[in-house]
């Protein structure tokens, strides 16, 4: 597969992932002011993912769309990370979880903005404003709980340990991002760890959380197509449709 | 108001400017805990279709309301006061827009 | 979307006549009344009542679309209906803060509707079965919706109206996006439009439930339109929103499963309009009274998300009381 395509897809499928989880919260939310909140959010990353895929199709040049690239592969033509698939669990999983991601698509959307692929630089420069927004909500809320009551504190802490070994997938070069960094198309992600540490500690602190930023995590394989358990079905809500009855206008 | 239910989350007061030029106008409410959570609540929920480039928000109960009983001493007396108004007084069509 | 006619209220009220008399005078020359104002009981009852039912109706009224935005069948439709379920959402905050200024907390109303004491509108006691029922929601729930809600941009009570407004305006695409939705099944392969028809099939007659019992059966219709808290019968609406519908029923190629519905021109007034089946109100009544299809399941999901989200609320407010707490010292230790 062309490294450039591969790069892409893996972008749109990481925002579309996580996209579909969040939006899994509508109607659901702890308070109303978060049913709203939290669909603001998905919205950007659909919204991101939409515009990814289809520069993918137009780099593949195959004639491939967005909805077909979305819906119409099997579980391991899928490239996202690991962590943007893991089920929403409770709130505290959900929101640092995004804090997790968020605080680091910021840094990465950051180094984006140059890119010589226009089209990408050009969508860093919408993603950029969303996930900002996305940092600053997700990070209040990682504080209100850090330093709320004791059930709070303890559920942070938990949804800490479950997330821990899928940080450093996001920062993991391979062949393809080598590729994109010689380039000059994308943006090496082992320059970013240290800022995102820095970021996600003083969070940490004001948090009361006694813990690090999680950067030595063992889970790994989203980019190779390697899921986890949950991944197959999220696969079955989102491709029910397509799969059901193929080659149909919706 | 609501003593029968413990714990309740605040609420506070939206008022959002359209652009810059115009007034912060009253758009609705909310519920936060804080501050920082009510700004970002009236940001989720009241510019949704980039209605604002300004928010203010304000706890509910440190809004000062006169009471509506008032209303006749408090707005009435100045309702004779015509001489307030520019169509008061008589100038001449001669003399033109004035 | 989604008021309904009200259900059940109770508008007695014991002022004298004389203050009753002022009241309607004001009523009378369009004047609007606000919180702090006076009011009858009665209109002050009857407004909780109905601003609670319409804001639970929002937030209910989430549920059954909800249950279809990780299935949605492309991008462009995924990002439509979440938006719309967001709005949603949107529109039964607005309501609830049109309440609170009565004088009623969101959390009380939140109790009683999780205490099963209060309604919502009936018609989310159905279940979406299909990608089509939620082109046929937007299309026929929101439609049945803007019936009732754009009179009530004129209610008597300010923050409902002013709430009504906001409401109106961001729902318009609503009804669009479903009917969007509909034609692209109604044209297109056999499969989809059976879909379409089928979907239509099942929701039309809820949908003109919707509207609530007749007037003659409506107990309390006349003094809710006398304080102009309402503008129009439930049958006036019914008959509007038939009388629009089947147009752009015909234009689709769908047909309502009505053998009854015929053109008749003596009707409005000799401008037309449809004479339309026998609805079935015992079914009406059950669901109101809790026995359809999905009445258990919707207070369920709304009060698991509601007990789930206790302790996150709770945590807010601890955090909100500890910053405060630690800012006031702050400023004390500066002077």
């Amino acid at each position: 597969m062309d490294a450039h395509f591969e790069y892409v897809l893996r972008l749109a499928d990481d925002q579309l992932v996580l996209g579909h989880r969040i939006s899994e919260w509508c109607g659901h939310a702890p308070m109303l002011e978060e049913d709203l909140a939290l669909p603001n959010i998905a919205l950007d990353l659909i919204g991101q993912a939409r515009m990814l895929y289809t520069h993918a199709g137009e780099i593949e040049g195959n004639g491939r769309n967005e909805d077909q690239l979305a819906y119409l592969r099997p579980e391991q033509e899928y490239r996202n990370l690991l962590i943007v698939e893991r089920e929403n669990g409770d709130f505290a999983h959900t929101m640092l979880r995004l804090f997790f991601y968020a605080s680091f698509m910021e840094l990465f959307w950051e180094k984006m903005l140059t890119s010589s692929d226009e089209v990408l630089a050009g969508i860093a420069a919408k993603a950029i404003k969303e996930v900002r927004y996305h940092v600053r909500h997700s990070a209040e809320w990682v504080i209100r709980m850090g330093d709320g009551t004791d059930e709070s504190a303890r559920r942070l802490e938990d949804a800490y340990d479950d997330l821990e070994a899928y940080c450093t997938e996001m920062f993991e070069m391979d062949d393809v991002a080598r590729d994109m960094v010689a380039a000059g198309i994308g943006p090496d992600t082992q320059a970013l760890v240290e800022s995102w540490k820095a970021k996600v500690e003083a969070i940490f602190r004001e948090a009361m959380l006694n813990r690090f930023a999680p950067v030595e995590g063992h889970r790994s394989g989203g980019r190779k197509g390697q899921h986890g358990e949950e991944m197959g079905f999220l696969l079955a809500d989102l491709q029910y449709m397509q799969r059901t009855y193929p080659g149909l206008n919706w | 108001m609501s003593e029968t239910v413990k714990n309740e989350v605040p609420l506070w007061e939206v008022f959002i400017r359209p652009r810059n030029g115009l007034s912060h106008k009253h758009c609705g409410s909310v519920h936060a805990a804080d501050e920082v959570m009510a700004l970002q609540a009236a940001r989720d929920v009241y510019t949704r279709r980039g209605e604002g480039q300004s928010i203010w928000v304000v706890r509910s109960k440190d809004i000062v309301a006169s009471d509506p009983q008032d209303k006749e001493e408090l707005f009435e007396p100045t309702a004779d006061k015509i001489y307030r108004h520019p169509t008061f007084y008589e100038i001449p069509d001669e003399v033109g827009h004035m | 979307m989604y008021s309904q006619g009200l259900i059940g209220a109770d508008t007695s009220t014991e002022e004298s006549e004389e203050f009753l008399r002022a009241f309607q005078e004001r009523i009378d020359a369009e004047q609007k009344i606000e919180p702090n104002d006076v009011m009858p009981a009665g209109y002050r009852k009857t407004l909780i009542r109905q601003i609670g039912q319409h804001a639970h109706s929002e937030i209910v009224g989430m549920l059954p679309e909800g249950n279809w935005i990780t299935r949605a069948p492309t991008l462009k439709r995924k990002a439509a209906l979440l938006a719309k379920v967001q709005d949603e959402g949107g529109h039964g905050l607005y309501l609830y803060s049109a309440a609170e200024t009565l004088g009623v907390s969101r959390e009380q109303m939140t109790e009683e509707l999780h205490a099963g004491k209060a309604k919502y509108s009936s018609i989310f006691n159905y279940p979406t079965l299909t990608w089509a029922d939620i082109g046929t929601i937007g299309w026929l729930v929101d439609g049945a919706a803007i019936m009732n809600q754009i009179p009530l941009c004129r209610c008597s009570f300010g923050p409902y109206a002013r709430a009504m407004i906001r409401v109106c305006k961001e729902e318009s695409f609503h009804q669009r996006q479903g009917y969007e939705i509909v034609m692209t099944l109604a044209k297109g392969s056999p499969e989809q439009k059976a879909m379409a028809q089928e979907s239509l099939d099942r929701w039309w007659w809820p949908v003109l439930m919707m509207f609530g019992p007749h007037d003659s059966d409506s107990q309390h219709g006349d003094q809710s339109m006398r304080w102009k808290i309402k503008r129009f019968s439930n049958d006036e609406l019914r008959q509007k929103f038939v009388d629009a519908t089947i147009p752009q029923a015909e234009y689709l190629g769908l047909t309502v499963p009505d053998p009854d519905l015929k053109w008749n021109p003596e009707k409005n007034d000799g401008r037309g309009g449809y004479d339309f089946g026998a609805i079935d109100w015992d079914e009406f009544w059950r669901v109101v009274k809790g026995k359809g299809i999905m009445n258990r399941e919707r207070i369920r999901d709304r009060r698991k998300a509601w007990d789930d989200g206790e302790w996150v609320r709770e945590a807010a407010l601890a955090h909100a009381q500890k910053r405060a707490e630690r800012m006031a010292a702050e400023q004390q230790a500066a002077e």
